[in-house]
């Protein structure tokens, strides 16, 4: 029978601590340069000109049909060759990241904004919006009431995607852990302990998006 | 004087003529009911008024200036031409004072507080000062379509169009909503009107049009095309919507 001692663990807090911003950063990064992006390639998506929708449309089904980790990987060792400056575990980390989340994202922002009833477009453009103005003002803000769901799933599956960044000696939670468990040769209390926190951070911020979503329904 | 001019106005869909060239002239204060089966093209009619559909052929002339096809142009005209729609069309994720007020302060660019004050005012005339905080979910239909009737008049259209408006409510509710457009006629504003209320058209209308088949069939003053009509179409159209009224 194992016998859990997390003093071990605790004896590196600093080191998990530093861990935990590592982890923050990146996902702060990712989530913002993913969500974003994705946003520009799922109006492309909806797009009817062909000029945006066939790069777009690349765009996602390259990224959703190649591995986060394989990108990664290739960002850190294979881009380097190829171009004439060295990318740093973090950039390499955040491009996969991001371009993986942007590419799944897209296809959550081109839905969404799809199941708008044309009926709303015909009223904005009715009282003489431009097209900007009816997105903006009309079929966004309902849109984005009704992605808020799928986009909360995005933005925990990059929180936790954040420790693929550890394959490229990234220094975030999952890369610490990695470090604590080999000098002090306790797997077990040391990916617990990580476990622990990504559930910790993340649960709250769930909670806080339900808030969110019934505060955007209000006028339902 | 010509308020709006259409010229061989043509739409397919799919390559099905809907519309087969029509040539209508407005005159300012001309209320205008359009009837005519389902299908017979009343409605792609008026979304080719106001270029919701962008006709294949033919031209609208707005006060004697032909409209182009620049998204400018089709965007200016449609400041100046309101739109009632059968399924009322309110934006859901604002409330009705909202709603009211959203053409002016984000199309005309109108200061917030006089937006509010012209919105107000609107709502009180077609009865629903009380409602102005309320959602659409939260109107009846009859309400809502009195909002979307505020909706477009705040904007001080110069041509109304009435896309069925009375077509998705219950018939208790229609009542009120004839009342507020029957309100807007006495003003002397001018209005095409898509609608299946024979007795409203009668009395509101001052010119009928029939369509059939995306043409103009019949068009007269409201006592000859739907007291006398001369065509047989005309005829039996009538005869059928008549076929159970007391």
């Amino acid at each position: 029978m194992h016998q859990w001692d997390f003093a071990s663990v605790l004896a590196n807090r600093e080191a998990l601590l530093v861990g935990a911003i590592g982890t923050l950063r990146i996902f702060a990064i990712c989530l913002v340069a993913g969500l974003s992006l994705g946003f520009i390639v799922g109006l492309g998506r909806y797009s009817r000109n062909r000029l945006f929708y066939w790069p777009a449309t690349a765009f996602t089904e390259f990224f959703r049909n190649t591995p986060v980790l394989v990108q990664i990987l290739w960002f850190y060792f294979a881009l380097p060759i190829l171009v004439p400056f060295s990318i740093g575990p973090l950039a390499a980390a955040a491009m996969g990241i991001s371009l993986n989340s942007a590419a799944f994202s897209a296809e959550i922002f081109r839905g969404g904004i799809q199941s708008i009833d044309r009926g709303q477009w015909d009223g904005a453009r009715a009282i003489g919006m431009t097209a900007g103005q009816a997105m903006r003002r009309i079929v966004l803000p309902q849109a984005l009431r009704r992605m808020t769901p799928a986009l909360t799933n995005r933005a925990i599956e990059i929180f936790k995607m954040s420790t693929l960044a550890s394959a490229v000696a990234y220094v975030e939670l999952l890369q610490q852990g990695k470090l604590i468990a080999s000098l002090n040769f306790n797997p077990i209390e040391a990916y617990t302990a990580v476990a622990v926190i990504f559930f910790v951070c993340l649960w709250p911020l769930v909670q806080l998006t339900y808030v969110l979503e019934r505060r955007l329904g209000r006028s339902e | 004087m010509t308020l709006l001019s259409l010229r061989g106005i043509t739409k397919r869909f799919d390559g099905k003529p809907v519309l087969a060239g029509i040539d209508l002239d407005v005159a300012r204060g001309e209320r205008i009911a359009i009837l005519g089966a389902s299908g017979s093209g009343k409605s792609t009619l008026l979304r080719c008024v106001n270029f919701l559909e962008l006709p294949d052929e033919g031209s609208v002339a707005l006060d004697g200036e032909t409209v182009g096809r620049r998204e400018r142009e089709l965007t200016r005209v449609r400041q100046r031409i309101g739109m009632v729609f059968q399924q009322f069309n309110l934006f859901p994720h604002m409330t009705a004072l909202d709603n009211v007020m959203e053409g002016l302060v984000t199309v005309r660019r109108v200061a917030k507080a006089a937006a509010r004050e012209r919105a107000e005012r609107e709502l009180a005339r077609v009865g629903l000062a009380d409602k102005a905080a309320a959602y659409p979910a939260h109107l009846s239909g009859g309400q809502k379509q009195r909002v979307a009737i505020a909706r477009a008049v705040a904007m001080d259209p110069e041509l109304l169009l009435f896309d069925e408006p009375t077509s998705a409510l219950d018939p208790e509710l229609v009542g009120e909503v004839l009342g507020v457009i029957r309100a807007l006629a006495d003003e002397g504003r001018t209005m095409l009107l898509v609608t299946h209320e024979l007795g409203f058209a009668y009395h509101v209308a001052t010119r009928v049009i029939f369509l059939a088949e995306g043409r103009i069939h019949e068009s007269g003053a409201p006592d000859e095309v739907l007291k006398a009509p001369r065509r047989e179409r005309t005829q039996a159209f009538l005869r059928r919507h008549k076929e159970f009224s007391l």
